[in-house]
């Protein structure tokens, strides 16, 4: 049990020598790398946000506002068949989830009316064929329409993926380093920014659902401050972007959106030197551009984002053209940050900022270096106090600690496995840990001594007793890795990760790398090279 | 020259008194826990940490004057690693996630006027009610589940004896270090959960070995009475359970001292858990086997194991 063939020494050293090779490029920097033949592998280990620097962000789609919205949209269409069809109704409302009115009779083939519009108007935006996507439900007069569990569920889902597409689009328009942004669940939206430590902008630009309407103002009333009315049916009352006191009256009716838009970009006006934002529509967009400006020139006409009024321009005459450009007392900064809104496209429902965690590279640094600093001080101190209480034996089980080192390196940098703060705890803990399976062997090694074994038989049989012990202890660490490992995210998950390797290269190491050493020297080995006094 | 060879302690002589030792410090855990509970930080209470570096030394008391006038609620100002390190700590706001991102701006204003020097913004953390809530609930599953794991595995590879004995041993491990933090009031945060989970595998590692000596044990001395057996498997494994307590407590108390402030609440829970951990298998898994009624006759052809 104690020799080995041939083969077997062959893999054992290949095994190692393959992690060697991955370990050995985080030891040089990135321009050495590249000086290197093409055979050696470059990749290094990858850095966690808590050690590179960088910023963390996690945001959620706010799911109430998208069914609040589509329940909006359907308050309209259910109001027009109802009054095509002359039907009486009264106490007409939106709750959270669902429509609620009264009325005297409700036919059946209005209900299919309302079904059948609400089915075309989802269609366009959500593939669900040909399914009902409404809930009609009628108790003596009173009636309730909400949408289906499905249709809640697919609009969900809609608005999660393109909120996604139209984050990564912002994201990507600021030019940030190697940004990673994933979903996480089914409204979550996870980014990752290495290299930004201060991520205001970014939490700004994300923060805007970023939605342009063109609305005319309505110019029948004036918002008076000091006798605030409420706006004429129609009308809503909105507020400035630059003068937080005034307020505009503008109808509710928006002209044209910000989804018919190709095209916007920051500048200045070459006659006032002011910043601007310079837009282009499309066909769609502008043609009924056109149209508006022509039918109302002299008259007030609002560019709102988000709800806010940004400026409200008198048409001085029809735009034909498809593109116009805003101004509203914003610097180049903003400018240009509204600019990139704009291209990026609107949300299709506000995100939440649930979490952020930052780190500037300062710390990253620093953590580093106490890191290493930290990982040489403990293993200098497992070395030296091995080798004191097992001599020969304990030299061996270094050289094995230190080759285990190299795997864990090895191994998270061939799978690009994100070493973070406490992954680095846990290769320092890893270096306490895996000499136990060493010590483990060489206990028993000892206590067959100590009942007569000739040596060789003594390590033979440690070996062998020493095994099943060996699997059930770093099973239980394992098992414990594991569950931290699914229930943790970010820098913790680090921690599960290096624990885990090395929980593997410590065993390993153990039963191949050390038993080779121990066999190579087996038949010189001496109760004293155990660290066993010899007259023990 | 180490070698800690054929000792003869007695350690379950005085197992009535460890035992009674074990209860008291459960006690006073539970005792600590439920007086002045968890000093939880952001991560299970939400709010917004910010650690900052600047050239000069701050006069704390100044600066935290200064921040809690800024109707923020309670804001914590203290010393990190060093004169020049501040962490400061703002407890959450009321009215939801969104509300918690203003936090963060309105400190880092006021700090650059209130500062004369140059303010280095070494780590900005947010942590929203909504988050703070899952953390705390999925930390507590993950606790459970790890013991819950074990209980199994312990009880697939030994028998319900040992796995009650382990588990019971486990439990004590845990209640132990919440209660340590109880006490100590050091800050609770997501990092010492992922401490206690080590704990549990650490504790449980150890165990495994006693229990492993018992069980080949209980198979070689067959009239052994049960005390001695269990006295002669503690002691021949007491070498191996020290030596590798050794080993893991020199690199964690080398993480303690160089690691750096951000992770010594996470080293010292694990230095404490490897402590209490080594403790609880010779003093309390162990002994725990004398009342459990453990089965002498063990089936050798079915029983899972190598030795022989």
């Amino acid at each position: 049990m104690i020799y080995f063939s041939n083969t077997k020494i062959l893999s054992i050293l290949l095994v190692i020598f393959i992690a060697l090779m991955f370990a050995v490029p985080n030891f040089f920097s990135k321009d050495q790398l590249n000086s290197f033949p093409s055979f050696i592998p470059k990749q290094q280990v990858n850095l966690g946000l808590d050690l590179q620097g960088g910023s963390h962000l996690l945001l959620e789609v706010d799911t109430v506002e998208i069914i609040k919205e589509r329940l909006e949209n359907l308050n309209s269409d259910v109001r027009r068949v109802l009054k095509k069809n002359n039907i009486q109704y009264s106490n007409f409302k939106n709750t959270e989830d669902d429509l609620k009115f009264v009325v005297d009779e409700f036919p059946a083939e209005i209900q299919k009316e309302i079904l059948e519009i609400s089915v075309s108007n989802s269609q366009n935006i959500l593939q669900m064929g040909d399914q009902t996507n409404l809930v009609i439900t009628r108790d003596e007069n009173q009636v309730s329409i909400s949408f289906t569990d499905e249709f809640i569920k697919l609009a969900v889902t809609n608005a999660v993926a393109q909120s996604l597409e139209i984050v990564r689009r912002r994201i990507d328009e600021l030019g940030t380093r190697e940004p990673s942004i994933q979903r996480q669940g089914s409204s979550r939206i996870i980014i990752q920014l290495p290299g930004i430590d201060d991520p205001d902008r970014i939490k700004a630009l994300l923060g805007q659902t970023a939605k342009l309407t063109f609305q005319l103002v309505d110019t029948s009333t004036n918002y008076d401050p000091l006798n605030p009315k409420k706006a004429p049916v129609g009308s809503e009352i909105l507020p400035s972007d630059t003068d937080g006191s005034f307020k505009y009256i503008v109808k509710k009716r928006v002209m044209v959106g910000g989804e018919n838009l190709v095209d916007a970009q920051p500048g200045f006006d070459p006659q006032t030197n002011e910043p601007i934002v310079s837009f282009r529509f499309d066909r769609l967009g502008a043609s009924k551009f056109g149209r508006v400006t022509q039918q109302n020139v002299g008259k007030p006409f609002a560019i709102i984002l988000d709800d806010t009024v940004i400026s409200a321009p008198v048409i001085r005459e029809a735009i034909l053209g498809g593109s116009g450009q805003i101004s509203g007392g914003f610097d180049s900064e903003e400018a240009n940050d509204l600019a990139i809104l704009l291209r990026a496209g609107a949300l299709p429902a506000p995100l939440i900022i649930l979490e952020e965690r930052s780190v500037g590279p300062d710390l990253g640094a620093d953590s580093i270096e106490a890191g290493q600093y930290a990982a040489i001080i403990g293993f200098l101190a497992v070395i030296i106090f091995m080798m004191f209480v097992y001599r020969y034996f304990g030299f061996l089980a270094d050289i094995a600690l230190i080759i285990n080192l190299f795997m864990v390196l090895g191994i998270l940098s061939l799978f690009q496995a994100t070493l973070t703060l406490p992954g680095i705890a846990g290769i320092i803990l890893t270096i306490g840990m895996a000499v136990d399976a060493n010590v483990l062997i060489f206990e028993r090694v000892k206590e067959e001594i100590r009942s007569g074994s000739k040596m060789i038989n003594a390590v033979e049989n440690g070996y062998k007793r020493a095994l099943s012990t060996i699997l059930d202890a770093n099973i239980t660490t394992l098992i414990a890795a594991v569950i931290l490992f699914f229930m943790a995210s970010g820098p913790v998950r680090g921690f599960s990760i290096t624990l885990a390797i090395g929980i593997f290269t410590s065993v390993f190491t153990a039963f191949t790398f050390t038993r080779l050493l121990i066999s190579i020297y087996a038949k010189s080995l001496k109760p004293s090279l155990v660290g066993m006094k010899i007259n023990d | 020259m180490i070698d800690i060879a054929n000792t003869k302690i007695n350690f379950l002589k005085s197992r009535i008194i460890t035992f009674i030792f074990s209860s008291i410090l459960v006690v006073l855990s539970f005792g600590a826990f439920f007086v002045s509970g968890l000093n939880f930080g952001i991560d299970f209470k939400g709010g917004t940490l910010i650690e900052i570096e600047t050239e000069n030394e701050i006069e704390i008391a100044g600066l935290r004057d200064n921040l809690n006038t800024l109707s923020l609620g309670d804001v914590q100002v203290q010393e990190f690693g060093s004169k020049n390190n501040l962490l400061i700590r703002v407890e959450q706001q009321s009215g939801g996630d969104q509300i918690q991102q203003n936090v963060v701006e309105i400190v880092k204003n006021s700090l650059d006027s209130y500062l004369s020097s140059e303010v280095n913004f070494r780590r900005t953390e947010v942590v929203g009610p909504k988050v703070s809530g899952e953390l705390i609930r999925s930390g507590a599953i993950a606790i459970l589940a790890a013991v819950f794991a074990m209980l199994i595995y312990i009880w697939f590879r030994f028998e319900w004896q040992f796995s009650l004995g382990a588990v019971v041993a486990l439990i004590h491990d845990v209640i132990l270090t919440i209660g340590v933090f109880s006490i100590t009031q050091l800050e609770f945060n997501l990092p010492i959960i992922a401490a206690i989970l080590t704990i549990v595998g650490y504790s449980m590692n150890d165990t495994v070995v006693v229990y492993d000596r018992v069980r080949e044990n209980l198979r070689k001395h067959r009239s052994k009475n049960i005390i001695d057996l269990l006295n002669l498997s503690i002691n021949e494994t007491l070498s191996r359970t020290i030596v590798t307590s050794v080993t893991t407590l020199l690199a964690l108390l080398s993480l303690f001292i160089f690691g750096g402030e951000v992770i010594k609440g996470f080293t010292f829970a694990m230095i404490w858990g490897v402590v209490v951990g080594t403790y609880s298998s010779i003093f309390v898994a162990a002994p725990l086997l004398n009342y459990l009624d453990v089965k002498r006759e063990w089936n050798t052809t079915s029983a899972v194991d190598s030795t022989r």
